[in-house]
């Protein structure tokens, strides 16, 4: 994506960090373009919360640079910090606090006005369905709900530019769709938002995606390009012993890998043309009862495994 | 009562109460040997009272439960025995070795003294730790955690075996050997019960089970899941600006739901919505550029939001 100084909203060059012998972050680099949802996605431990505490000039890096909005965050921390949230993981709410006073807490730490205060809070505790609860103590919210109690808290100030570090480990499937819901109308209105994710399902949902491993991004590009870079296409098996489909392709010409899920096989192959009738001849002739073989859509775990594999470690 | 033959998990009218509140409301399960079982549901669905009573850890107030043919409510201690359990953090510690840590869990599983050393080499093998076993596991990357996770809770060889979001945070190609090893011992008849908010998880189960107020409101394969229990079929539809998408749709007959996903919305549409090219000019009359919706398989996450959403109308309006 070739973006002008204008659109770009966060430029990151060669930010490195490490902690003893350990190189969390390993020179990485990545715009932002103004309006994105900018996934970080990779497994714990690949360096998505050591970025995010940079960016939001939590914690200094060891090398590179990182301008948000226009701002050197190592030059002005402070100045930076009015223009973004940061919702780390364990976000502080007041357990023994109602929804309001938590919001209203972070009103005056973030220094909005009496006024802007209520207009501001009212809507986003109708954006995110809180309305009713506002008189609940937040101890007593379930684990979504507090989630986006949380981001109402890091949005009263309506930053320019949102961090947001896992944010939706715990929450079930209900409130997550709640929960993306309100980051789309965020992004209507021009929110910058970088979020970071061990899911592999949810990165779907970003508008682009820097796939990180060991400290280092891998890849970087939208979800449906990262799709059309995975090499060879993916077949899904229906059958009623996925087992003995898998064991039938062990080492056949063209397949470059498979996954048994529960009542199929998914099975990564050089040229879907050519293998799908050879396959499903294989299958006739081992006496396999299978589905027609279908092509499937891959999704980002699967290119995660095809582009950047297990690495050492595992 | 026999330990073998008959169900893995059986559950009848299984009942919990709280006070005045009914957490799990005559429950019906039925999970044959050998299955690996995903349990799904939204938070306070009811889904960690009845694993709780499944495990022996929590008396139904009625109905009754079997586990591995033992009674939850009279053999509670004798279901414990019959069940491994592993939890998302991985309850291992950190400062003990490998070895040490399966000996721990050794004890309190009470496997006996003649058949550790086979246990043991079978978990260190299994989870290909052959060579680490004196390593620190905090030392250990989260893929080999969690299989020795996994060894420690077999180590007793039970019949049954709880996972709450197993894979949570795991390298990807480490997450797939670790289903590899499920599908593994299921294949030699270990029933599983695999609890999660993810649905990647859930596909990887044979069948799935859906929790809402405390019953069950589905059950199936994935692909059974996926294929018939939408009230509409599922279309993507790539239009920009998608808000002002989301907001002209709202209303239109026929249109189940619209929900924003990626760079792109996700519609149900029921047989009397209007045709493909009838919703791209609709939207251009709002000033939105569209492509024509296209049919996609459901997945199970659409599935389940339908459904769960469904149940929470009906709570509203009952």
């Amino acid at each position: 994506m070739m973006a002008t100084p204008a659109d770009t909203a966060i430029r990151v060059q060669g930010l490195s960090k490490s902690f003893g012998s350990v190189r969390a972050v390993a020179s990485i680099s990545f715009d932002v373009v103004r309006g994105e949802i900018f996934g970080l996605v990779g497994p714990d431990g690949a360096g998505k919360t050591t970025t995010m505490r940079m960016l939001a000039a939590v914690l200094q890096s060891d090398e590179g640079e990182i301008i948000i909005d226009g701002v050197n965050v190592a030059a002005e921390p402070e100045r930076v910090k009015r223009r973004l949230s940061y919702m780390p993981q364990r976000f502080g709410l007041y357990d023994d606090l109602t929804v309001s006073e938590n919001i209203f807490f972070y009103a005056e730490l973030f220094g909005v006005s009496r006024t802007e205060r209520t207009t501001r809070s009212e809507t986003l505790l109708n954006a995110a369905g809180l309305l009713s609860f506002r008189r609940r103590l937040a101890g007593q919210l379930s684990g979504g709900m507090k989630q986006k109690l949380g981001l109402v808290c890091a949005l009263i100030h309506t930053p320019k530019v949102l961090l947001l570090d896992e944010p939706t480990t715990g929450v079930d499937p209900v409130s997550r769709r709640d929960f993306w819901a309100i980051l789309y109308d965020l992004r209507e209105s021009g929110v910058t938002i970088v979020l970071s994710t061990a899911y592999m399902d949810e990165a779907e949902r970003c508008s682009r995606l820097a796939l990180l491993h060991a400290g280092s991004i891998r890849y970087c590009d939208t979800p449906a390009r990262l799709k059309e870079a995975m090499p060879g296409a993916l077949l899904s098996v229906s059958a009623a012993d996925p087992r003995g489909v898998r064991e039938a392709l062990a080492g056949k010409p063209g397949v470059l890998g498979t996954l048994l899920m529960g009542d199929r096989v998914h099975v990564r192959v050089d040229d879907a043309g050519n293998r799908i009738p050879e396959l499903q001849a294989l299958f006739e002739q081992r006496g396999i009862a299978t589905a027609p073989i279908e092509r499937a859509e891959p999704g980002i775990e699967d290119v995660f495994v095809a582009l950047v594999g297990g690495g050492s470690r595992s | 009562m026999s330990a073998s033959g008959g169900p893995a998990v059986l559950a009848e009218a299984l009942t919990k109460k709280f006070g005045d509140f009914t957490a799990v409301d005559h429950l019906d399960l039925r999970i044959e040997r050998g299955q690996v079982i995903g349990f799904l549901g939204p938070n306070g669905a009811g889904k960690s009272t009845t694993i709780r009573m499944l495990c022996g850890l929590l008396l139904p107030t009625s109905g009754r439960a079997s586990v591995a043919g033992f009674d939850v409510g009279r053999e509670p201690e004798a279901v414990r025995e019959h069940i491994g359990y592993m939890s998302q953090k991985f309850s291992l510690y950190g400062d003990l070795t490998v070895r040490e840590n399966l000996r721990f869990f050794g004890g309190i599983y009470r496997v006996r003294r003649e058949d550790f050393a086979e246990r043991m080499r079978f978990a260190i093998s299994m989870a290909g730790l052959e060579g680490r076993q004196n390593a620190l596991v905090h030392t250990l990357a989260g893929g080999w955690k969690q299989r020795l996770a996994l060894g420690c809770a077999i180590l007793h060889r039970p019949p049954v075996l709880f996972l709450d979001e197993p894979t949570s945070g795991v390298e990807p190609e480490a997450r797939r050997q670790f289903w590899d090893l499920i599908h593994d011992l299921a294949a030699e008849h270990v029933t599983i019960l695999v609890s999660t908010h993810y649905m990647d998880e859930a596909e990887y189960c044979n069948q799935v089970a859906l929790i809402d107020r405390g019953t069950l409101i589905a059950m199936g394969t994935p692909s059974e899941l996926r294929g018939h229990r939408l009230s509409g079929q599922l279309y993507e539809l790539r239009c920009s600006p998608l808000g002002g998408a989301l907001k002209a749709l709202r209303g239109v007959t026929g249109v189940v739901e619209a929900a924003i996903f990626g760079d792109r919305l996700h519609v149900v549409l029921a047989e009397n919505a209007p045709a493909g090219a009838d919703i791209r000019r609709l939207l251009s009359e709002h000033g939105i550029q569209a492509d024509l919706p296209r049919r996609i398989m459901p997945s199970l996450e659409d599935v389940f939001v339908q459904l769960v959403s469904r149940g929470a109308e009906h709570r509203v309006t009952a």
